[in-house]
């Protein structure tokens, strides 16, 4: 039963999830507007969010087992879902620096929106859940 | 990795930008200083940023804020100028001046002060986004 709940919430939580760790990239980026050689990131939310839901691309993580001292240490590990690329720059400064100031504000501002609204409809679907135990 | 780490992130910026502004305004205040400490004219200083990473990001997905990574001074000549009854000027009557590009300054002034006025914005929404995620399912 609290499977269920877990299940149904999975979704939003993802999305809020990755949605607060764009604003942290899209801030990272704000906040070095004036750094030399910093490039600008950011990812591909519809990307990451459809492999963090498909389960199935994620593999455990995978070691080689050591029967020696003098073996080498491997291993495989799948991916993050996040994907930080570099952002093709429109205009950028002789110093190496590739923020667009206003592009990042208006994709934090962007993000910001998109964030609460997620916030609003998990919100949305607590209350319909309360009000279903409830009767 | 959440969203109190973009507290750090924009509050690094906020000291780093300021520490910027500080520099601007001692350059600016020093333009006409003739002599120093050192008895030397006063050079102006700059700041150089660098990108400061939390510890444990896995490679190449590095975010983080910004740090003042050194104050150099301004390689630039100093300037002459010529004024025989000054009690420094030389046997030609040339006075050594600092080299302070008030104009650059000024205009750094005013970058420092709207970057810094970014990461406020940002500071904020960060803050109204936790509120709201701390009331999540309230109401």
């Amino acid at each position: 039963m609290l499977d269920r709940l877990n299940e149904d919430f999975r979704f939003y939580q993802q999305a809020i999830a990755l949605r607060a760790q764009r604003q942290e990239v899209l801030s990272s980026n704000i906040a070095n507007a004036d750094t030399p050689q910093y490039k600008a990131r950011d990812f591909d939310f519809q990307a990451a969010m459809r492999d963090a839901l498909d389960a199935r691309l994620r593999l455990p993580d995978t070691h080689l087992s050591l029967t020696s001292a003098r073996h080498i240490p491997g291993q495989a590990v799948t991916p993050d879902p996040v994907a930080l690329q570099y952002r093709l720059p429109y205009q950028p400064s002789v110093d190496g620096n590739t923020v667009d100031m206003d592009a990042e504000r208006v994709r934090f501002a962007d993000n910001t929106l998109h964030y609460q609204s997620s916030l609003q409809l998990l919100s949305g679907r607590i209350r319909s859940m309360m009000s279903a135990i409830q009767e | 990795m959440s969203l109190t780490s973009i507290f750090s992130i924009a509050g690094s910026a906020l000291q780093a930008q300021s520490q910027r502004m500080n520099v601007s305004a001692s350059n600016l205040a020093n333009a006409d200083s003739a002599v120093g400490p050192d008895g030397q004219p006063y050079r102006a200083r700059q700041v150089v940023f660098q990108v400061d990473p939390p510890a444990g990001q896995p490679y190449g997905r590095e975010i983080g804020g910004v740090r003042v990574a050194g104050v150099v001074l301004d390689p630039s000549p100093l300037k002459r100028i010529y004024d025989p009854a000054h009690p420094l000027a030389d046997g030609q009557g040339y006075v050594t001046m600092p080299n302070v590009d008030t104009v650059a300054e000024t205009v750094n002034m005013i970058a420092a002060s709207r970057s810094y006025q970014a990461n406020v914005e940002v500071l904020n929404t960060a803050k109204q986004l936790m509120m709201k995620t701390l009331t999540l399912g309230q109401s």
